[in-house]
């Protein structure tokens, strides 16, 4: 058993867990943030996405032990408040979604690609980018088209910071 | 906001939820005392199980039972049946082997239960799964069509002699066999349509609890169809009573046909709930999803098209072997047959077809309705055969086509379908204008001249939409009737619940049903809650597989709505002193016609809830029901063509262009339906390109069974889409 400490969406939270707990069980299971989505079991699909210490992670491939210490982001702790991040926003007015189960892995990772490249990001570097997010409703076009437009809103809502 | 009819690119209803990481798929679900499942599967395609030694996993931390497939037939719960009989063409009914939830003597493919471990937690239920000794004696596995219908292969079943489940045809053969013998010019293949593993991105799972004191369960279940899921496990599995069974399919997260059957999984989530008297819960990993989520297609076939001196098709025959993997799934029978021969006519004027399909048991996965269901395996074969035929002949493919589309309506094919209407000439014009066809020949010398190799290719597909008319399935051998059903309740306060048994897993119902009842009304989408998945709250439903909600599922809330209407109209006349005959519904409000009395939605319903003053022997209250079964399918069809670059150093392909024009009528929502649009294509693409399912010939294991092995579509293997609709 291990003794956690961590901050998930700005709260710190501690729990005594299994060796083997996985971060996505931690957040699943333990604190009910059930955003987060386990598609696969080999690290393919993207579905389990958080921000660790701000960059894109896929959660079931942490042990809780290493991220230890971190700051946590998932997909509860995105919107603030009422107000939806940029990417959230720009999911729904694309329809960037169908199902819905990748779209928290899609929204964690399309963000911290956003901030990777400064919001200069074109048609083809979000595609190439996308690689480790699966979907199987959208065909992808209306996934690519949100982050698209989310860049540019990221950009204008920097802008005005 | 305003109000979003019928047509309005509306943002979905149902999309902050999913944005925000509050959905509920079932495995978000977690209640007191909840344990927790996991399978002991079979590594071997086909083995006899000799003994199942539980000693060591009984004795594991935290592990609350070990149940096998010898207890489940103790406890006579039923086989998984197939729920569409297909007779053979010598009139026998087919010929299905016994499908136990577990195995409790032999196992047939890689993956299927032999036993089940209940555990406190995840982990402990997996450790003690791995701690279970099954002593297996391996058999000789026939994981293809070849090897199972070969002489002398090994038999799956002793139900089913030559492994063949049946063989069936349709259309006049002798007819088919003396145009043949004067056609002009004959052009055969062979065609293989290969499997596909569905893999909606949620994970199928289960939630099983069982009241004691009510004697009741209550099952949360990744359905497209929770009362077909109640039906199906009280009438056949003897687990519960339909009145003793609450299934709720929550937030499901996509289906593509995996999720309609019932599946061994559920059945002993729910059994053993009240064997170990606490809640049990089973969520499929993706390993297990590859090994047991019913697969899709693996046709192989012979075909040959007869034509006359002029080119025009006379004549098709098709023999068709279907694989069926292991067992007769919920219904896979159908699939090859009524699904696929009957649309064989395809976009084409064929006076004469005859088809024969064998259906049969292999080592495999069992094998089901997926995306299209037969209907892509038919539009493949047909449009492969006119590709082939246009080649052998040295002819324009558009032009092959063009001479044999049917031109007038409604059209009787020889393969039982009568469609109602279509122009495929418009929608193939469209499409070959947006690719500049003309063009081809001249894109394709200078991509030459670069060193690649250019094609196109046509698909003119249609499908047969919106399943079915009850009657004519039920002829056809089906164990169910295909309505929908819907009620459409008005609250006192004049918001509306609109509760269908159409199941919603990325369709966007809550949004478009809304937008069709916010149309009627002429009120915001805002006012009308769409209820839907769950058996104690909607009455009946049929569910949504087939491009069926649309069809059968909204006309059957238009329905309830003329009826509600109806008596709103009344209350209205009541009270406003005037003819019902002269009410008219327009921006939610009753009005008389040519004046300016209006009583507001919210006022009528107020007053059939007071019932202080209804016109005379009128019920209270403002709530109807009703059922549609509709009286054919519908058509749609399109013409997509697509040009593509061929690296011939590499082997890579790469788009040059894809045009997607549909007949699909009119839009609710075109928002959705082009995003349904996409992602169809991204499937087609994917089979043509990317995706198969292998199996070692010899061991029958899954060599693609993971995502690492299946190859996925992905983002970068796309271009941007430009999509057209032809209304």
């Amino acid at each position: 058993m291990s003794s956690i400490k961590l901050t998930v969406n700005g709260k710190a939270v501690s729990a005594d867990v299994e060796d083997r707990t996985l971060l996505v069980h931690l957040l699943r299971d333990h604190l009910g943030l059930t955003g987060t989505h386990i598609g696969c079991d080999t690290s393919q699909c993207g579905a389990c996405t958080v921000h660790i210490d701000g960059h894109a992670v896929k959660s079931c491939t942490v042990l809780v032990g290493q991220a230890n210490g971190s700051k946590i982001t998932t997909i509860e702790g995105l919107a603030k408040g009422d107000e939806l991040h940029p990417m959230q926003a720009a999911f729904r007015d694309n329809h960037g979604l169908q199902c819905g189960y990748c779209t928290p892995g899609m929204i964690m990772s399309a963000v911290d690609m956003v901030h990777r490249h400064g919001g200069k990001l074109d048609e083809a570097t979000v595609r190439a980018e996308l690689e480790g997010n699966i979907c199987r409703c959208t065909g992808y076009h209306n996934i690519v088209k949100s982050v698209l437009d989310a860049a540019g809103r990221m950009k204008v809502a920097q802008a005005a910071e | 906001m305003g109000i979003e009819g019928i047509g309005a690119r509306a943002v979905r209803k149902e999309d902050k939820r999913f944005i925000t990481g509050k959905g509920k798929y079932v495995d978000d679900v977690r209640v007191h005392g909840m344990t927790y499942a996991h399978f002991v599967r079979s590594p071997h395609a086909h083995a006899k199980v000799k003994s199942i030694d539980i000693t060591e996993a009984m004795k594991k931390p935290g592990v609350v039972a070990v149940l096998t497939g010898k207890e489940l037939v103790d406890d006579k719960i039923g086989n998984l049946i197939c729920g569409w009989m297909i007779h053979s063409r010598d009139g026998t009914p087919m010929k299905m082997g016994a499908w136990p939830a577990m195995a409790p003597e032999t196992v047939r493919f890689v993956g299927q239960a032999v036993a089940v471990v209940i555990g406190e937690t995840r982990n402990q239920a997996r450790d003690g799964a791995d701690a279970v000794v099954v002593n297996y004696e391996e058999l000789k596995a026939v994981p293809d069509i070849k090897a199972a219908i070969a002489a002398g292969a090994p038999q799956l079943h002793p139900e089913a002699p030559g492994n063949v489940v049946y063989n069936w045809s349709i259309g006049d053969e002798a007819a088919v066999k003396d145009t043949f013998a004067k056609a002009a010019h004959k052009v055969s293949f062979e065609l293989t349509n290969n499997r596909l593993v569905p893999n909606a991105m949620e994970p199928r799972a289960a939630l099983a609890e069982y009241d004691e004191a009510e004697e009741h369960y209550t099952l949360h279940t990744t359905s497209q169809n929770p009362h077909v899921a109640r039906l199906v496990l009280s009438a056949f599995y003897g687990i519960a009573q339909e009145h003793k069974l609450r299934v709720i399919a929550p937030d499901v997260g996509g289906g593509f046909g995996s999720k309609i059957f019932i599946y061994p999984e559920e059945m002993v989530a729910l059994w053993a709930s009240k064997k170990v008297s606490r809640p049990v819960k089973w969520t499929s990993d993706r390993t297990e999803a590859f090994l047991t989520d019913a697969h899709g297609r693996d046709h192989v076939s012979k075909a040959t098209m007869a034509f006359d001196a002029n080119h025009k098709m006379i004549a098709l025959r098709v023999d068709t072997h279907a694989n069926f993997g292991a067992y007769m799934s919920l219904f896979s029978s159908s699939v090859p047959t009524y699904l696929y021969a009957t649309l064989l006519s395809g976009q084409y004027n064929i006076p004469n077809i005859y088809a024969e399909v064998t259906g049969v048991y292999t080592n495999t996965t069992p094998v089901d309705a997926y995306r299209g269901a037969g209907r892509p395996e038919a539009s493949y074969l047909l449009e492969r055969l006119i590709e082939t035929a246009a080649r052998q002949f040295k002819i324009d493919p558009a032009e092959l086509r063009r001479k044999n589309f049917i031109t007038a309506f409604p059209h009787q094919t020889p393969v039982i379908m009568a469609y109602d209407t279509g122009d495929f000439n418009a929608s193939l014009d469209a499409a070959l204008k947006e690719i500049d066809y003309a063009g081809f020949p001249a894109r394709k010398a200078k991509a030459k001249s670069e060193g690649k190799l250019r094609g196109l290719g046509f698909s003119c597909y249609i499908e047969a939409c919106g399943i079915a008319p009850s009657k004519a399935v039920g002829s056809l051998g089906a164990g169910v009737g295909l309505w929908e059903s819907a009620e459409v309740r008005v609250n006192p306060v004049g918001t509306i619940e609109i509760l269908t048994g159409s199941h919603s897993h990325g369709q966007g119902h809550e949004t478009t049903f809304a937008q069709v009842v916010a149309d009627r009304l002429g009120i915001s989408i805002n006012q009308v809650q769409i209820v839907h998945g769950d058996t104690d709250k909607v009455q009946f439903g049929m569910g949504t597989y087939g491009s069926r909600s649309g069809a059968v599922g909204i006309s059957a809330i238009v329905k309830a709505m003329e009826k509600m209407e109806a008596k709103a109209k009344k209350i209205a006349a009541h009270h406003l002193e005037a003819s019902e005959n002269d009410i008219v519904i327009e921006n939610g409000e009753f009005k008389v016609t040519g004046t300016d009395k209006a009583m507001a939605l919210a006022n009528v319903a107020l007053a059939a809830y007071t019932a202080h003053n209804l016109p005379d022997g009128m019920e209270p209250g403002l709530k109807e029901s009703a059922f549609y079964d509709p009286s054919n399918f519908t058509f749609p069809a399109g013409a997509y063509v697509c040009e593509v670059d061929v690296d011939p150093g590499t082997g890579k392909t790469t788009f040059v262009n894809f045009v997607a024009v549909d007949d699909f009528g009119r839009l609710i929502n075109p928002m959705i339906v082009e995003g349904q649009v996409h992602g169809g294509v991204a499937q087609g693409v994917g089979q043509a390109l990317f995706e198969d399912t292998v199996y070692d010939r010899e061991s029958g294991q899954l060599l693609t069974g993971s995502f690492m092995d299946y190859c996925m579509p992905k983002a970068d293997h796309f271009p941007s889409f430009a999509m057209e609709t032809n209304v």
